[in-house]
């Protein structure tokens, strides 16, 4: 009976995650046409709503092409790499109260360990096309992920001394009231974690391992058919996870900022509120890459190395002060 | 002998411990300091994207809204007609001199009529070779033929394409 529910319950949110990404392109699409002052796919169904489904299908009817001396092994496994250790990622996120595939005692590490998998699948693409762009774009991404992932690491250990625990679930529960929420506890880590995400997830302004000006598709250049798509939904994927991994870390998760009250209809509450948080830090992701110009790589390393991680590195030390004296103070 | 000249700017390859122009000391850390910037950028693209501050969509929905044509648009032909609702044509053959695609057909033929010798029996308009230069238009004594301001030039077929006498004259 609780594998049945727990089953149910991966089925239902995975199922949510595939039915957001299309909307996910859709939103991109027309909140990019909304910026630069167009109107975006408006002809297919109502109000341009039934695009997704005709973006889903035109890419099943393309030919897939598999380049003639790539490594036919890696080639296939890349796409999948991309996209399976994100959807992984999601099982821990606590949905609403109560509500999470698997409550594991060390979620926050789970997530951060499988979203950062997800650079083996673009590695292995570009390794695997034999294609100057797609090398490119993979050696970028490679350098990119473990620079940014130092950064976020770190701004993570931060939150964790403050929160306590690295249970996800746990890590939510205690910012119940809005002035316990991360944000305001940790606002540097907060913002270091932020921007390591949009590298983490190689979105404008730090998208270059794709890089269309320079590299044509970077890591997918040659990828077509079913394969990009999986690329390409791999890559959403891992910017609703990684959303969700920050409204839990940072915003409260399914708290509303005041303490829920019991029963199920409070459930179904706690699911909508982490809903709209969801779609807020996705819609700023939109804004953001709309807004911004792509760094130069030189730009890139020197942020991460020589900003975020300086920063987050300080964050600790003073997170470390404060805990300590705050413990010894409260006598705990 | 001229001796070859230091350039002024360090060359491509230089490295960038060697540039002169490496900022140093507090300008160094100026990099780091576009976050008033982005939050500006950031503000600016979402005035577009709720459309405030007198932006405006500029996209014009084509088939269901039209760009209005500016005075002197060259379009399709359309061959002109008097006021007896005969073709004012009188197969002078100045517009097929003067084509330069070399897209006009005429084959003349006696007009019933004696106000004129002449009419055209074929007035054929390849639409796949017209430029649109409107010289037709200047050369024609008798101002029988012009330009509309038609650009939708659509069609299904290359034969589509040949217009006739009758498809200009009611154009």
């Amino acid at each position: 009976m609780n594998l049945f529910l727990d089953a149910t319950r991966a089925v239902l949110i995975f199922g949510a995650i595939m039915t957001l990404v299309p909307m996910l392109v859709l939103a991109e699409r027309r909140v990019s046409a909304l910026i630069q002052n167009r109107v975006g796919p408006n002809r297919v169904g109502p109000m341009g709503l039934l695009q997704p489904l005709a973006d889903v299908l035109k890419l099943l009817f393309k030919e897939e092409i598999t380049p003639a001396r790539s490594d036919r092994v890696l080639y296939t496994l890349g796409p999948l790499l991309a996209f399976a250790p994100a959807a992984l990622a999601f099982a821990v996120i606590p949905v609403g109260r109560g509500l999470e595939v698997a409550e594991i005692s060390f979620g926050a590490l789970f997530v951060i360990t499988a979203t950062s998998l997800g650079v083996y699948g673009i590695s292995f693409g570009g390794w695997a096309s034999n294609s100057k762009y797609s090398l490119l774009g993979a050696l970028r991404s490679s350098a990119q992920i473990i620079s940014y992932e130092i950064a976020m690491g770190l701004a993570l250990v931060s939150v964790l001394m403050t929160a306590g625990t690295l249970n996800l679930s746990e890590i939510v529960v205690r910012q119940s009231h809005l002035f316990e929420w991360n944000i305001f506890r940790q606002p540097l880590a907060f913002i270091i974690f932020y921007t390591a995400a949009f590298a983490e997830n190689n979105r404008l302004p730090f998208d270059l391992p794709e890089c269309e000006t320079e590299l044509v598709g970077g890591y997918h250049t040659e990828y077509s058919s079913m394969k990009f798509a999986m690329y390409f939904l791999g890559e959403y994927i891992a910017m609703i996870v990684m959303s969700a991994f920050t409204v839990s870390l940072f915003l409260g998760g399914w708290n509303p900022g005041f303490a829920l009250p019991e029963g199920a209809l409070w459930t179904a509450v706690s699911v909508g509120v982490f809903s709209v948080k969801l779609l807020a830090v996705l819609f700023f992701y939109i804004w953001v890459r709309w807004t911004l110009p792509r760094f130069r790589y030189d730009q890139l390393m020197q942020l991460g190395w020589k900003g975020l991680v300086p920063l987050a590195l300080a964050n600790i030390v003073i997170t470390g002060i404060i805990v300590t004296l705050w413990d010894s103070l409260t006598g705990s | 002998m001229k001796t070859p000249s230091t350039p002024a700017t360090p060359p491509a390859n230089a490295r960038a411990v060697d540039n002169p122009e490496r900022p140093t000391g507090w300008a160094k850390w100026k990099f780091f300091l576009y976050i008033p910037a982005v939050l500006k950028g950031l503000s600016n693209t979402f005035l577009h994207l709720i459309k405030a501050k007198g932006h405006k969509t500029f996209t014009i929905q084509y088939p269901e809204v039209k760009r209005p044509v500016r005075p002197g648009y060259r379009g399709e032909h359309r061959l002109k007609k008097d006021a007896q609702g005969r073709e004012k044509c009188v197969a002078c053959f100045m517009c097929q001199t003067v084509c330069p695609a070399l897209c006009i057909r005429i084959v003349a033929e006696e007009a019933p009529w004696n106000d004129r010798d002449k009419r055209p029996k074929i007035f054929e308009i390849d639409m796949l070779r017209c430029i649109y230069c409107g010289m037709c238009e200047e050369a024609c004594p008798c101002d029988a033929i012009e330009l509309t301001e038609k650009f939708n030039v659509v069609s299904t077929s290359r034969a589509e394409k040949i217009y006739d006498k009758e498809k200009l004259l009611s154009n």
